[in-house]
């Protein structure tokens, strides 16, 4: 008996010490703080000290820089990581005590972990191109320092949004990146199109912020924390026990609904296509690189409600590949080419939620890492073929034609051929071509919400997520050969203006291209051996706790099945481009003016009027309430009858005391005498 | 029951005197006899101080009443060099006439 | 009926009276000099309570001293009759009436309950008469108390030169 007992006692030490060991061994990672002060300091300098005065140059390169050193601090974290033992990277670095109330306690602190780590390298390196390929975008911008105080605030909240340990400091960044999103949006706000558009981002953004502050209040009423190396547990633990089981399904519906908000998902993807009002950057770096993906991390970080709750998760599936598919066909017949490229935004960001949902959280990650790769490609080289188109009409002196709609372009190819390579090894990347970095994160999306259907899932994801890749196909495709293909269609005479962009913008298009081409070969499917897929083992110490808790492990596919995945994907794509090709190559169909739109080609074109639905089914009805209220309500109840009508008591009031105040010294001793009379009954009667 | 001399009948003579002082102070308008009444208000708290520290053997009472004869006297001061100013400006002891708080 | 008792039912008549003559008086001169009665059976109930030193200091201070300040503000402000105050009764004069006779009732109320605990109504020993001479209180006062009067001492300096701020004659 003594003897048992001694042993646990020695097991329990044993433990302890293996954990202080293990704590010992961490690395002192508190210079990751220069991952957040870099931009921070850029945004001081750029934003408050710095006079107009300051060359453009200097601006540019000094917010270029701050996240360059941002990166190279990522990158540092990484190899740190990569030096430790997998099951311990996962390093708590608190700063200082923010919030400590009662049972409440958060500090200011980082997790870092594989995940985060992939999210700062990911936003940090994009963002550094980005900012580089600005600094030519941006030239001539009367707000020129402005526009990079914002970008670097911007990067400040993405980063600090994926690096808190817990829900409230990530949702510091998460507000924050609301807000410079607002900023950036709306950043030519003398149009009023585009204010609109920064203001719509802002509103949308808000319902999801709700659901995120709803999960927030669940999880610390039910399961009292709110920092993710304790809730998580707690969340495991309560649903072992069988209590709370709603509460979960509960969080991780309302985490969907700010996923849904932050990273477009249907029903409130609609900011996303309006938000191209930007500048072509902001789309970049708005819709590539960082704010989007900022729901699909909060789905893989939140990866333990999803596993304990496969009701919650059926739902993320669903929005997921609904948003895919939908967003998909809305693309095929825009005629921006940055709204094509916004729509095609929000039917990959279902793509990578739809992974969350089928529990391939690591393909989720995978897929926004080479989704930031092509996607920031194809808007830099939007961006790239508007600047030049711009070019060409400035060139005759038309400000009505628009340099955006691909309309008016045409046989681009050989005025810009850098732009027109890496648009196109972007677009491969995108319709899933093997060998391109897209191909091997969407298969691995589409294996493994194959292999949730095998293990007793719906079929719906697969079969939704498969059709809309042969759509993208399809719309990347006409995209490319109706803008960079076939005769020129602008006005006559511009097409001598129309030039190759300078050099700080074709650089980042090329190191973008080597990464949308190289950048998925780290995470090979496992048909090519057990251990190739680099990204998934690197990550897999995060999401191995929600697996373990609900012993979830899937059945792998048999290779002949994974090869067959793969052909049926790539056939499916290979139809996409086939007809893309056949249409507009061999067949020279044009994409449609507005006046001869029919048919349900009208109701793509018009995105299914959901902005139209939303508008008299939400916003008129608000509108028409909140008139109402003001008209009826405010004017006669509050104005009327609260506001003057306590200015009226109060006037009465005054008169009637007003005698008291006669300034007669007497009258206040009496008025004395008769507050002590009171005070001495008071104590008398008690 | 014997009549003996006890504390209540010191507090209720002090009440009786307070309450005459306080009819003075709150119905004349002669600053002067307001100022007096003041005092006869004063001396009454301060006969109900003694008679407790007498009756409690406790000489914190008889302190207190030290002090408060202390103060008593520095208003009276500070009073009645008011009350000279005033007259001096109005011409006047009535109350009723200094009424510049009015504005 | 002792001696004491005796003593002190004259003094409360007669201080209930000269009481009443301060405050009806329509000449402060008179008011002023039944006040001074009024100090003078004070001391005689001070006396009755042991506070020797307190009786003294009362007629030196109050019958002395502030009477007869009183004294020289009427003679130097030249009242040769007293001054017609226009106007009757004003309402805050009734009020002021009923709202002090309500005090009264309301302090009257708590001496018809209980005289509460700890609240002795028996006479005290002779400890409690030597408690009150010059010596006893004189010890107390500049020991445990040395720092108040100390300040005591600074707030009447301030009064002297408060007062004589005030009363000089503004020479422009």
């Amino acid at each position: 008996m003594d003897h048992s007992m001694e042993q646990a006692v020695e097991q329990v030490h044993q433990a302890a010490d293996t954990v202080v060991a293990a704590a010992a061994h961490a690395p002192d990672l508190h210079y990751a703080i220069w991952l957040l002060l870099f931009p921070l300091i850029g945004v001081v300098f750029n934003g408050l000290i710095l006079r107009k005065n300051i060359p453009e140059k200097m601006t540019g390169w000094l917010g270029s820089f701050m996240i360059i050193a941002s990166f190279a601090v990522a990158v540092k974290l990484f190899f740190e990581l990569l030096k430790l033992d997998p099951h311990l990277r996962a390093i708590d670095v608190t700063f200082f005590q923010w919030l400590h109330v009662g049972s409440l306690q958060i500090d200011f602190a980082f997790l870092i972990d594989p995940l985060s780590v992939v999210m700062i390298l990911v936003v940090t390196g994009i963002s550094s191109l980005i900012h580089i390929y600005s600094i030519g975008y941006m030239h001539d911008d009367p707000r020129f320092r402005v526009f990079f105080t914002y970008m670097n605030l911007f990067v400040f909240f993405m980063l600090l949004l994926v690096l808190g340990n817990s829900y409230p400091v990530m949702f510091i960044g998460w507000e924050g990146v609301g807000l410079a999103s607002y900023l950036l949006i709306g950043f030519w706000w003398e149009d009023m199109a585009k204010a609109t558009a920064g203001m719509k981002a802002f509103v949308v953004n808000r319902i999801g912020d709700f659901g995120v502050l709803i999960a927030m209040f669940l999880m610390f009423s039910h399961l009292g924390t709110l920092t993710f190396s304790e809730v998580f547990p707690a969340a495991a633990n309560a649903w072992s026990n069988d209590i709370n089981n709603g509460v979960v399904i509960a969080i991780g519906l309302m985490l969907l609904l700010g996923a849904a908000g932050k990273s477009a998902q249907f029903p409130l993807y609609v900011w996303l296509p309006d938000a191209m009002a930007g500048p072509t950057p902001v789309s970049a770096l708005i819709h590539a690189a960082t704010m989007v993906t900022a729901g699909v991390y909060m789905l893989a970080r939140s990866n333990m409600f999803y596993m304990l709750a496969p009701t919650a998760a059926y739902v993320v599936a669903m929005v997921g590949a609904v948003t895919a598919l939908f967003a998909a066909t809305i693309g095929l017949r825009q005629n921006d080419i940055k709204k094509v490229l916004a729509y095609s935004t929000v039917s990959q960001l279902g793509y990578m939620v739809m992974a969350c949902g089928v529990y391939a959280f690591g393909a989720g990650i995978f897929h926004l890492m080479t989704h930031a790769f092509f996607k920031a490609l194809l808007f830099l080289g939007s961006g790239a073929v508007i600047h030049t188109m711009h070019g060409g009409l400035h060139h005759i002196n038309d400000h009505h034609t628009d340099p955006q709609d691909i309309r008016n372009m045409g046989g681009l190819r050989k005025k810009i051929p850098i732009t027109y390579w890496t648009f196109l090894l972007a677009t491969l990347a995108i319709s899933g071509i093997p060998g391109f970095s897209g191909f091997f994160s969407k298969d691995e999306i589409l294996a493994y919400s194959f292999m949730n259907f095998n293990s007793g899932g719906s079929i719906l994801p697969y079969a939704l997520g498969l059709i809309a890749a042969g759509i993208t196909a399809f719309y990347m495709f006409r995209l490319v050969f109706l803008t960079f293909f076939g005769k020129y269609k602008g006005p006559e005479g511009s097409e001598e203006g129309l030039h190759e962009s300078p050099g700080t913008m074709t650089i980042p298009l090329i190191v973008l291209a080597i990464l949308s081409v190289v950048g998925g070969w780290i995470g090979l499917p496992a048909v090519f051996g057990e251990h190739l897929n680099k990204f998934a083992g690197w990550l897999d110490p995060v999401f191995h706790p929600g697996f373990e808790a609900v012993r979830y492990h899937p059945e792998h596919l048999a290779v002949p099945m994974e090869w067959a995945l793969i052909a049926v994907a790539v056939t499916v794509s290979l139809i996409g481009i086939i007809l893309a090709w056949n249409f507009y190559m061999k067949q020279k169909r044009q994409a449609i003016p507005d006046d001869q739109q029919s048919g349900f080609g009208k109701v793509l074109w018009q995105k299914y009027y959901v902005d139209e639905i939303y508008d008299a089914g939400v916003i008129r009805p608000l509108i028409n309430t909140c008139h109402f209220l003001w008209k009826q309500f405010d004017e006669k109840v509050i104005d009327g009858g609260m506001v003057h009508g306590t200015a009226r008591t109060v006037r009465w009031g005054g008169g009637v005391l007003r005698t008291l105040q006669g300034g007669v010294v007497g009258s206040y001793a009496v008025m004395m005498v008769i507050g002590v009379i009171v005070i001495l009954l008071s104590l008398y009667i008690r | 029951m014997e009549m003996t001399l006890g504390l209540n009948h010191y507090l209720i003579l002090a009440a009786i005197m307070f309450c005459i002082g306080m009819v003075g102070v709150l119905t004349r308008r002669n600053i002067l006899i307001i100022f007096m009444s003041v005092e006869l208000m004063l001396n009454s708290a301060n006969m109900t101080f003694i008679a407790f520290s007498h009756y409690l053997m406790n000489p914190e009472g008889m302190v207190f009443t030290f002090f408060t004869l202390t103060v008593a006297a520095a208003e009276v001061g500070v009073g009645l060099a008011i009350v000279v100013t005033i007259f001096r400006k109005t011409e006047s002891l009535d109350i009723r006439k200094l009424n510049l708080l009015k504005n | 009926m002792d001696a004491q008792t005796i003593v002190f039912a004259i003094l409360a008549l007669v201080s209930l009276f000269s009481g009443i003559m301060v405050v009806t008086r329509k000449n402060p001169v008179y008011s002023i000099l039944f006040l001074v009665l009024t100090f003078f059976c004070y001391a005689g109930f001070y006396v009755l309570l042991g506070a020797t030193f307190l009786a003294a200091i009362q007629i030196m201070v109050y019958a002395g001293a502030i009477m007869v300040l009183f004294l020289f503000v009427v003679m130097m402000l030249n009242l040769r009759e007293p001054e017609k105050m226009e106007g009757g009764a004003s309402f805050f004069q009734t009020l002021g009436f009923i709202v002090a006779g309500g005090f009264a009732l309301v302090l009257m109320a708590f001496f018809a309950g209980n005289p509460g605990p700890g609240v002795p109504t028996y006479p005290p020993g002779a400890a409690a008469y030597a408690m009150g001479d010059t010596k006893e209180l004189g010890m107390v006062l500049f020991t445990d108390y040395v720092f108040p009067f100390e300040i005591a001492g600074i707030l009447l300096l301030a009064a002297v030169i408060g007062a004589v701020a005030l009363a000089k004659r503004n020479r422009a």
